[in-house]
């Protein structure tokens, strides 16, 4: 398979693969970032996730209309705002839900998964009578366009680039917040004991809609930068779910540094394979891989052992 | 079938009053009403809803009795399915009425694929009775592997949901990507006769409905006496207590295995008897969001209810039906309201509804139609919540088991 | 390691460890035939650890754990039931939406198979079994009821109950009184005494009056270690027991 290319062929074929597959991570670890709160620290299967990622994707969309119509002078910045935008939209839309569906449904997660289900069909459909069935796309400021050209095979796409550099600073951030700030103790607390931090005075209801509402939020800053890198549909959301789910389990649900180095792996697996096979079955190889995986070491790749 | 020949207190202790009438009325409907008030077309579709009954009746041992929710039903839907189209599309594929082609003998999908020659595991297929085997035996063997990875390692609850719908996703991208083996994306198509039987035909379409209804009464009957059997309290109790019923002797993940092999086999002859009545197969069955909607068959009509599932199948489905003729970009709305409905306020579908407002004059009456068995206190009648009382199963019992009442 | 001994248990240099911290820590002890153990200690001294540990909710790290000269450490929870062992959970652990008399029918000691529980007859021997068990946990007259609809004390002697139906060699009772009456801990102290005939029983409990009413030896377990062994009284006035248990 590889015969017919020479060594530095095989080079940059792996460099830009590897580029490829650094940005499916970013994507995925965005996507995965969300859920790793929302599943991993409260237990809670949000089928609705990619949805709400459709929503941030969307209102960078409406930003970008807006900024191109009436401020274009501003165009250039307008991302900045639209991923603010579009974490507030999320995360409102997600301290709604949790008030309405989730909080009554803690001790059933498998209804809570059937319910987040059927909010998805309601939010496709909500999209699709909004912005129609086509996707969208968003227009890219100047500065985000392009590539930078590292050597002469190998280029690396500006907006690769910048979706990298995006996850990144929310790993750290969320990070930072669930390991250092006492609202991160705080969910901790809950998590393990729901009965006893209410005892000591956590107001474990509070707590809980602030973390459902920061994942969906975090999972709305994500969309946002997949505009970046594609367009957007009403049904665009249900295509990762899976990954997305995949992702988390695969990491071991409630370890942060586990979702990240399974969303590399996976990442890379695909993406390197993809060049060699058609893309549905490098996918197909991938989810193969990490379904079997998982039924050899079901806790992950990263758990603590602790008495039942 | 063998079952219903046992004694008369053997046939008592599997269908107790309330359970008999719940299957006498559904055979009603689905053996007399329906096919004499609707045409052929109208009741084919019936049949088509019916094959969905199979895997919502296999969904209310696995997941309303044994608390294993699987969203990958669809898989073994498609299996049975694609096994039976393989048969009929190697049927429907003999060298005169391909000749066409450019290899003749071939299905025409291949065709269009640069494939000149049957692939060896399509060989097989010639053989209705391999198919019929297969039918059966491939399902059981996924299932089987798929439940002693999960169950013996004691994997269950959402990461079993996600695996089984991982593999449901994982199924539809190879069958789309190979579509030279598989169809594709249009599936297989231009099915037309069994052993030079054309099946388009309207009395075909009744035969097939039928046996449909015969087979899913079997199903029913099966998952009947799963249900009375000791092994239906296993798993209720497994639900509730899985360690304890562990630390009685018990090794818990078999009783699971099983039962997930059931509910496999179940989808598996539906998805069989699909192919056979609608003439086609395709990955649109086979995918995350059929088998999520399979769940929700049988959640509507009530998890713990194997005749609920039924109706659960033929009301969601013909709501379905109704809402695409009319209001289409509704549809949506409906399916997604459903979920969350059937999840938040009647977790009991449609049986537990029935039991809370319609059981007590139903029985009422039934019991004045058979006034020679004694009169029954219509207050007595379980909570839904409370699948198996012993009042039911009193029939069997001598006396001094029973008391109050 | 260990050679074969008359004790029906004989656990020895058993240690398991959660991430390194050591839950039970190189612990020895001997059950005597017809004996009943009682084990107290401290919250976290690793108690119910153990009773994990010998009916195979926890696997060793290492160490052995045999009963009737047959190593546990290695079987499934399952097989450790059928060779004799039975173990009744903290918190009253029953089938809820059951009946009494089929929490009780569960844990008759027949068809455990997929096929057996498939074929399982409820006869005469099941059914007069189930009888006297229920008479003998003051439920005989409550046989119809849901489980989850009896007091928690009732809830604790059906566990029981449903121990006494597989009849094991050797029982383990985690805190069998925990949350009852006055009245009931009088009755299930009868209880306890009418069912260890033919049996050892291993107790873990706190109530030292109980205690005192019940047990043959006492182990003291702190810190995953035994801090001494003995009768009632010897374990009484050791000033380490008082010390770190007992209080003053």
């Amino acid at each position: 398979m590889f015969a017919e290319y020479s060594s530095s062929e095989l080079l940059s074929i792996f460099a830009m693969q590897g580029v490829a597959g650094l940005i499916l991570f970013s994507v995925f670890v965005l996507m995965a970032l969300g859920l790793a709160i929302i599943f991993g620290q409260m237990g809670v299967i949000n089928m609705a996730h990619g949805e709400f990622m459709i929503l941030g994707a969307y209102v960078t969309y409406l930003t970008s209309n807006l900024f191109s119509t009436y401020l274009p002078d501003f165009f250039s910045i307008y991302f900045i705002l639209a991923m603010i935008l579009a974490f507030i939209a999320a995360a409102a839309l997600g301290a709604l839900v949790e008030w309405a569906m989730i909080r009554h449904l803690y001790h059933r997660p498998l209804d809570t998964l059937l319910a987040t289900w059927g909010l998805s069909l309601i939010l496709q459909q909500t999209y699709r009578t909004i912005f129609g069935p086509r996707e969208v796309g968003v227009t890219l400021p100047d500065w985000l366009m392009g590539s930078y050209q590292l050597t002469e095979t190998i280029e690396l796409p500006i907006n690769g680039l910048f979706v990298m550099c995006l996850a990144l600073g929310i790993s750290l951030a969320v990070a930072l917040l669930m390991y250092r700030s006492r609202w991160g103790t705080q969910v901790r607390a809950v998590v393990q004991n729901r009965a006893m931090a209410g005892a000591v005075g956590i107001n474990t209801g509070k707590v809980d809609r602030v973390t459902f509402a920061l994942g969906c939020g975090i999972a709305g800053v994500a969309g946002s930068a997949f505009t970046m890198i594609g367009s957007t549909g009403p049904t665009s959301g249900q295509l990762y779910i899976v990954d997305t789910f995949l992702v988390v389990v695969f990491g071991g649900a409630s370890s942060l540094l586990g979702t990240i180095a399974s969303a590399f792996s996976i990442s890379q697996a695909q993406s390197t394979m993809e060049f060699f096979m058609s893309g549905s079955m490098s996918k197909v190889l991938t989810l193969l891989f990490v379904v079997l995986i998982l039924m050899l070491r079901p806790q992950g790749l990263f758990t603590l052992k602790v008495r039942r | 079938m063998s079952l219903l020949l046992k004694s008369r207190a053997g046939i008592a202790s599997l269908l107790p009053k309330k359970d008999l009438y719940g299957f006498l009325v559904l055979a009603l409907i689905l053996v007399v009403v329906l096919p004499l008030s609707l045409d052929i077309f109208r009741l084919n579709l019936v049949g088509k809803y019916l094959t969905y009954a199979f895997v919502a009746v296999g969904l209310v041992l696995c997941w309303g009795y044994g608390g294993i929710l699987s969203l990958g039903q669809g898989v073994f839907f498609g299996l049975g399915g694609y096994i039976m189209a393989m048969f009929l599309k190697l049927e429907a594929s003999d060298p005169e009425s391909t000749k066409i082609q450019s290899t003749p003998g071939i299905p025409d999908f291949m065709d269009w694929n640069q494939i000149t020659e049957l692939p060896f595991f399509w060989q097989p297929f010639y053989s209705f009775t391999f198919t019929l085997i297969a039918l059966i035996i491939v399902p059981t063997i996924i299932a089987y592997i798929v439940g002693v990875a999960m169950f013996k390692r004691r994997v269950g609850g959402v990461y079993f949901a996600i695996i089984t719908q991982a593999i449901a996703a994982i199924l539809t991208i190879l069958i789309i990507g190979q579509q030279g083996y598989t169809g594709g994306v249009n599936g297989m198509t231009d099915l037309r006769t069994l052993h030079g039987w054309d099946i388009r035909t309207d009395s075909a379409k009744y035969v097939f409905y039928f046996v449909c209804v015969f087979m899913l009464f079997v199903c029913l009957f099966i998952a009947q006496f799963i249900r009375k059997s000791k092994l239906g309290r296993l798993l209720v109790a497994m639900r509730d207590k899985e360690d304890r019923v562990r630390f009685s002797g018990y090794d818990v993940s078999n009783f699971k295995i099983f039962v997930f092999c059931i509910g496999a086999i179940f989808a598996a002859i539906g998805g069989a008897m699909f192919t056979l009545q609608v003439g086609f197969m395709s990955p649109t069955l086979v995918g995350i969001v059929p088998s999520i909607e399979m769940v929700i068959f049988c959640a509507v009509g009530g998890r713990l209810s194997i005749v609920g599932a039924v109706y659960g199948a033929l009301l969601v489905n013909f709501a379905k039906t109704s809402f695409s003729e009319s209001f289409p970009e509704l549809w949506l709305f409906a399916m997604g309201g459903l979920f969350i409905a059937v999840v938040m306020a009647f977790p009991n579908g449609l049986a537990g509804v029935y039991a809370t407002y319609a059981a007590p004059k139903v029985d009422a009456f039934f019991t004045k139609l058979f006034s020679k068995t004694v009169a029954k206190n219509s207050s007595s009648m379980p909570l839904p919540s409370k699948p198996t009382s012993t009042k039911t199963e009193s029939v069997s019992l001598p006396q001094g088991v029973i008391h109050e009442q | 390691m260990s050679s074969n001994t008359d004790f029906v248990l004989a656990v020895e240099s058993l240690t398991v460890s959660f991430d390194g911290f050591k839950a039970v820590n190189d612990l020895t002890f001997y059950v005597d035939e017809n004996e009943i153990r009682v084990i107290i200690g401290p919250n976290g001294a690793g108690k119910t650890t153990v009773l994990d540990l010998i009916c195979g909710r926890t696997k060793a790290t290492e160490g052995s754990i045999k009963f009737r000269n047959k190593e546990l450490t290695r079987m499934k929870e399952h097989d450790i039931v059928k060779a004799g062992v039975g173990r009744k959970f903290q918190t009253p652990s029953i089938y809820g939406d059951l009946s009494v008399f089929e929490n009780l029918e569960i844990s008759f000691p027949r068809g455990r198979s997929v096929f057996g529980a498939l074929v399982f007859k409820r006869d005469e021997e099941v059914i007069s079994k189930v009888h006297e068990i229920a008479n003998m946990i003051f439920l005989g007259d409550q046989l119809d009821k849901q489980a989850e609809l009896l007091s928690h004390g009732q809830k604790q002697w059906l566990e029981i109950g449903m121990l006494l139906m597989q009849d094991p060699d050797l029982l383990m009772l985690d805190e069998p009184v925990a949350g009852m009456s006055v009245g009931e801990r009088q009755q299930t102290a009868e209880l306890l005494r009418s069912i260890i005939k033919d049996r050892s029983v291993i107790v873990i409990e706190h109530d030292m009056q109980f205690v005192a009413q019940i047990a043959d030896k006492v182990t003291v377990l702190h810190q995953g270690k035994i801090l001494a062994e003995g009768s009632v009284d010897k374990v009484k006035k050791d000033p380490k027991v008082i010390e770190v248990y007992l209080g003053h």
